[in-house]
């Protein structure tokens, strides 16, 4: 299985990321956004930072990147692309995930563990993990997921909304909710469910003795999954 | 040519930050400011010297990068 990473200028979790795919497994590269071709992968992943500063709107510059092109080409052909926190602001902006992601409800930055649920498991992301509510780090200050009345009730049909936000035994309750974001969203695929989107980071927690091992799980079944 | 673009939230869409700038003046004293939206303004010079070839060009450029439809309309003024 391999994997590329995009490096864009602001980009901090490209190294995170980068380690979580190795340790488990994955043959991965690194490709900077000014390249204008992708190589040969299964998987493509957007990662964290404040790409170009977060100038305009957060993803919005990267989202118009030279490599960018050839990643929505890739996702439209059925590839696996996943986008975590600055990478979900991307996707989003690129059109290939419905929604936006909007200022945090309070204005504050938020940095620290949260628990989600995931709401599909009929996709290969999720495909085969035993547990239902997973741990997570999160750290944005534009996390507050939005979409139209309309665009949700289509999402909601079509099984799209793949993380909440909820407490540690699954209860999606509006205390459990960081950043206002409508639904408790924290994640969204697209159509397909090829393209993933969530804020949380799992590649901060693929470690017991530094953080945790819910992001072990995940890229763990994510290796199994596309073999 | 100069062509000057304002963006702003749609109606209905949450605004943190105008809500805070809202409460700030509330607080300063202004009791009559009843709600705040915060925009953005871009003025934007370009080559074009039709100018309605110009506009319809800001007017793709606003769809495509300077505004998010999901949440933002903008004006050309």
């Amino acid at each position: 299985m391999r994997s590329a990473v995009i490096i864009f200028p602001g980009s901090n979790c490209d190294r995170d990321m980068d380690v979580a795919l190795t340790k488990y497994g994955f043959k991965n590269l690194m490709i900077w956004h000014n390249d204008a071709t992708l190589p040969k992968c299964d998987l493509v992943v957007l990662p964290g930072g404040f790409s170009y500063g977060d100038y305009l709107r957060c993803g919005s510059i990267a989202g118009k990147s030279k490599i960018i092109k050839s990643v929505i080409d890739f996702a439209n052909s059925g590839g696996l692309v996943l986008g975590i926190c600055n990478g979900f602001q991307i996707l989003t902006e690129t059109g290939l995930l419905p929604g936006v992601l909007q200022r945090n409800k309070y204005l504050n930055f938020i940095c620290r563990n949260i628990h989600v649920k995931i709401n599909d498991k009929n996709n290969q992301y999720f495909k085969d993990i035993k547990k239902d509510v997973l741990e997570f780090h999160i750290a944005h200050n534009e996390g507050n997921y939005f979409c139209s009345e309309e665009e949700l009730k289509i999402i909601n049909n079509n099984n799209q909304i793949a993380l909440t936000y909820c407490s540690s035994d699954g209860l999606e309750d509006n205390e459990y909710n960081p950043n206002g974001a409508l639904k408790n969203i924290a994640g969204v695929f697209n159509k397909e469910k090829n393209v993933l989107g969530m804020m949380p980071h799992p590649e901060r927690m693929i470690d017991k003795h530094l953080s945790g091992e819910d992001g072990s799980i995940f890229f763990e079944n994510l290796m199994n999954n596309s073999k | 040519m100069k062509i000057k673009i304002i963006v702003t939230l749609k109606s209905g869409v949450l605004d943190p930050q105008g809500k805070a700038i809202q409460q700030t003046l509330n607080g300063m004293g202004f009791l009559d400011v009843k709600d705040v939206r915060q925009g953005k303004y871009f003025d934007i010079e370009t080559n074009e010297t039709d100018e309605v070839k110009a506009k319809n060009k800001v007017d793709e450029m606003c769809k495509k990068l300077l505004a998010n439809l999901v949440i933002e309309d903008y004006k050309i003024l």
